[in-house]
């Protein structure tokens, strides 16, 4: 039941920030709206945790195919702390930008949308639907993205939708082929997750492993899987910043979720390659960003790139296959997900006071504007993995998982790129925190925003949404609660079977 | 049913199937917009009409349902949501810097084709002879040269139709090897024309109001190496 609410509170959030009210009205809603879905879906991770898998009672329609277990409770309350702190975020965010009413309004629905349809992915048991539900992502989001309506975020929003649907077509065709899978397989069972690992073992290997190629690399290219990722920079980039923080924080996340679905049928069926497949384009995918975080000269297309780099290192840990590397990865989507947000939420308060997305332009933000600047700097060390943070944690558990299992080639090349990735993130802040003032440009633009003494006043709003962010950010890095712990296991285990 | 039946059927639904990878080669080659709207409507029938005759030949009442759906939304509520949400100028465009003269496409389509068919084999192969048929190479090959039509376009109606062959090749194989799911898979054919094309028709007018020329191929500024207009100002 309280998954059902949790799905409905977002649609009624939609139709109530449409009402014609004062400004506050919609955002307001939104807050109120995502919060409660936070304390619902926090229930329900509640009573997952023990290891009960929730299913609807109703045997109608679509309602039948409702199925939360722990993986898909994990998704789900993280969507739903996103989806909160991006929330309380807007507020001050779009508030700032003296948006016509109407217009404030279509970012209010469209983002409740948003939520309702990432919260869909993980609830929903049957592939073909939660099919569906990713291309009401890309629907939602697109929207969102291209909200600024600038040239720059049209092209982003342009790009984002031709490769995600692209993307989408072909896991069309990965999962007719699956199902067609599991009727050669001789099942007749609902077509849904939990009974295609029961159908795996007999079901014939040339369907599931091009069932399997196909719905990895359709789907691959929403998380942002190198060689796919070419829009995600773009995208991640030109939204407005809370958007960028659910866009980057938990919709990649939510759609790999659909990917590590497939896991659990793989190691079901024998003489599968699904690990190698999963270490080799993670990898890939790691290195790749790493190396182009070098050279990024946007800061939100840095965080941009992290998040191809968080996917990859995620895919590797899912791709070692063990439940130790197992609760590793899941580990390390919580806290890719809360620090990546907090990121997003840091880049927007810089976006606020200085105005410009170059990081070349930048520099002294400590001085100029002292709450971004620290928050800028705790995100990129937080997000580099720099310890006692959550994602230190996380990579530091992986890595052990990796040397444990004597797998040194993929562990060692992890480190490396973590740690370039490292330098490249930490040098660039660096710059644009501490680094002196070239005074040529100070001269030549005396209107120039980043002109020393004109502190920007951020609003409270995203002051608030930065504090919450990072409350988990700090806490987790050196201790993981026994509800949460449950959960993690349970999401873990939920990968193999 | 008698086999003779049986036999017509099945020829008839290579005839349609046959005709289907015409119409995606004809989308490859086509350059009036227009033209290009045109074929697809045509296709989308051609898979209503593939759905049909699976549906007679193997008692599958739903596929009616397939095909009614898809009537009802490719042919119909497509070009009707383009006109309410991108500007006209889609239509009247006649593209003449496509990346590739229609001889180059036409080849690479050919060998696209060809490869769908190999792609195909082992699928074939693996699934029971009643879900073996023509339909799944040629989705295949549906799906392949609809992403090669969006490599090679720059106007945004045939990228837009583009993605919508790529959809209606994985649902022609899908009603061959998937045939069973149910209403599942009208509920998709449903909504996903419709999410395609009202979010590109909407992107595609704001292209259009913002730039001028629905053009979209033009958009290629966001790149790592580029100065953005941002930085050039500070440098000035």
């Amino acid at each position: 039941m309280s998954v059902l609410i949790v799905l409905l509170l977002p649609l009624i959030a939609t139709v109530l920030v449409c009402l014609p009210f004062k400004k506050a009205w919609a955002a307001g809603v939104t807050v109120v709206a995502s919060l409660a879905t936070l304390i619902l879906s926090a229930r329900v991770a509640w009573l997952t945790s023990t290891g009960n898998s929730i299913t609807s009672d109703w045997k109608i329609g679509m309602l039948k195919w409702i199925n939360v277990d722990g993986l898909s409770a994990l998704i789900l309350v993280l969507i739903a702390f996103v989806a909160t702190t991006a929330a309380i975020f807007s507020v001050g965010y779009m508030a700032h930008g003296n948006l016509r009413p109407w217009k404030l309004r279509l970012y209010y629905a469209n983002y409740n949308l948003f939520v309702f349809s990432m919260l869909a992915i993980p609830v929903l048991a049957d592939p073909t639907l939660v099919w569906i539900v990713v291309e009401l992502t890309t629907l939602c989001s697109a929207l969102l993205v291209s909200f600024e309506n600038t040239r720059e975020a049209l092209e982003a929003a342009w790009k984002y939708v031709v490769l995600s649907l692209m993307g989408a077509g072909m896991a069309l065709f990965g999962f007719l082929v699956l199902f067609a899978a599991m009727q050669a397989s001789g099942s007749t069972d609902a077509y849904t997750w939990n009974n295609l690992i029961t159908a795996a073992p007999t079901m014939p290997p040339a369907l599931l492993q091009t069932a399997f190629l196909l719905i990895l690399i359709g789907l691959g290219t929403k998380v942002g899987l190198v060689p796919m990722h070419t829009w995600l920079p773009d995208a991640h980039s030109q939204a407005p910043s809370p958007v960028c923080a659910l866009l980057s924080g938990i919709e990649t996340t939510s759609i790999l979720y659909v990917i590590l679905r497939l896991f659990p049928v793989m190691q079901a069926a024998p003489n599968s390659h699904a690990e190698t497949w999963a270490v080799v384009l993670g990898l890939i995918s790691v290195g790749t960003a790493a190396f182009l975080l070098l050279q990024v000269k946007d800061y939100k297309r840095m965080f941009a790139f992290s998040t191809v780099e968080h996917m990859g290192v995620i895919l590797t840990a899912v791709g070692l296959g063990t439940s130790v590397a197992g609760y590793g990865a899941m580990q390390q989507i919580v806290s890719h997900c809360v620090t990546k947000s907090f990121c997003f939420f840091a880049a927007g308060t810089v976006l606020l006071a200085m105005e410009t997305r170059q990081i070349s332009s930048i520099r002294g933000l400590i001085r100029q504007s002292p709450i971004a600047g620290t928050a800028l700097v705790f995100g990129g060390l937080a997000i580099t993995g720099a310890p006692p943070l959550a994602v230190f944690l996380s990579e530091f558990s992986i890595l052990k998982a990796g040397l444990t299992q004597k797998e040194y080639v993929a562990t060692g090349l992890l480190a490396v790129f973590i740690v370039i990735a490292f330098f490249g993130i930490m040098l660039h802040i660096n710059k644009m925190v501490f680094g002196a003032r070239e005074d040529e440009n100070v001269v030549e633009s005396p209107n120039n925003h980043s002109e020393p003494g004109n502190k920007t006043h951020l609003p409270f709003s995203c002051r608030l949404a930065l504090l919450v962010a990072a409350v988990p950010v700090l806490v987790l890095g050196f201790y993981i609660p026994q509800p949460l712990h449950d959960l993690l296991t349970q999401a873990a285990a939920a990968l193999t079977k | 049913m008698s086999d003779s039946t049986n036999q017509l059927l099945n020829n008839l639904n290579s005839l349609v199937t046959g005709l289907f990878l015409l119409t995606a080669f004809g989308i490859v080659a086509m350059r009036q917009a227009r033209g290009v709207l045109n074929l697809f409507i045509v296709q989308s029938l051609l898979l209503a009409a593939s759905a049909v005759l699976l549906g007679l030949r193997y008692n599958a009442e739903h596929l009616y349902g397939v095909a009614l759906v898809n009537i009802i939304s490719k042919p119909i509520i497509v070009p009707w949501l383009l006109r309410k949400t991108s500007p006209s100028e889609v239509y009247t465009r006649r593209e003449v810097t496509q990346a590739l003269n229609v001889p180059t496409a036409l080849l690479i389509a050919l060998a696209l084709a060809i490869l769908a068919y190999f792609l195909g084999l082992p699928l074939l192969n693996a699934v029971a002879p009643q879900f073996r048929g023509p339909n799944v190479p040629i989705g295949i090959a549906g799906l392949l040269l609809g992403a090669f039509t969006i490599t090679v376009r720059r106007e945004a109606l045939p990228l837009l139709i583009g993605l919508l062959v790529m959809e209606n090749g994985a649902f022609l194989a899908g009603i061959e090897i998937a045939r069973n799911l149910g209403m599942l898979i009208e509920l998709a054919i449903a909504t996903d024309g419709l999410i395609i094309v009202f979010i590109m028709g909407v992107l595609t007018r704001a292209v259009q109001k913002q730039i001028g020329t629905t053009a979209v191929g033009e958009l290629a500024s966001l790149k790592e190496t580029t100065v953005e207009p941002a930085e050039k100002e500070v440098s000035e």
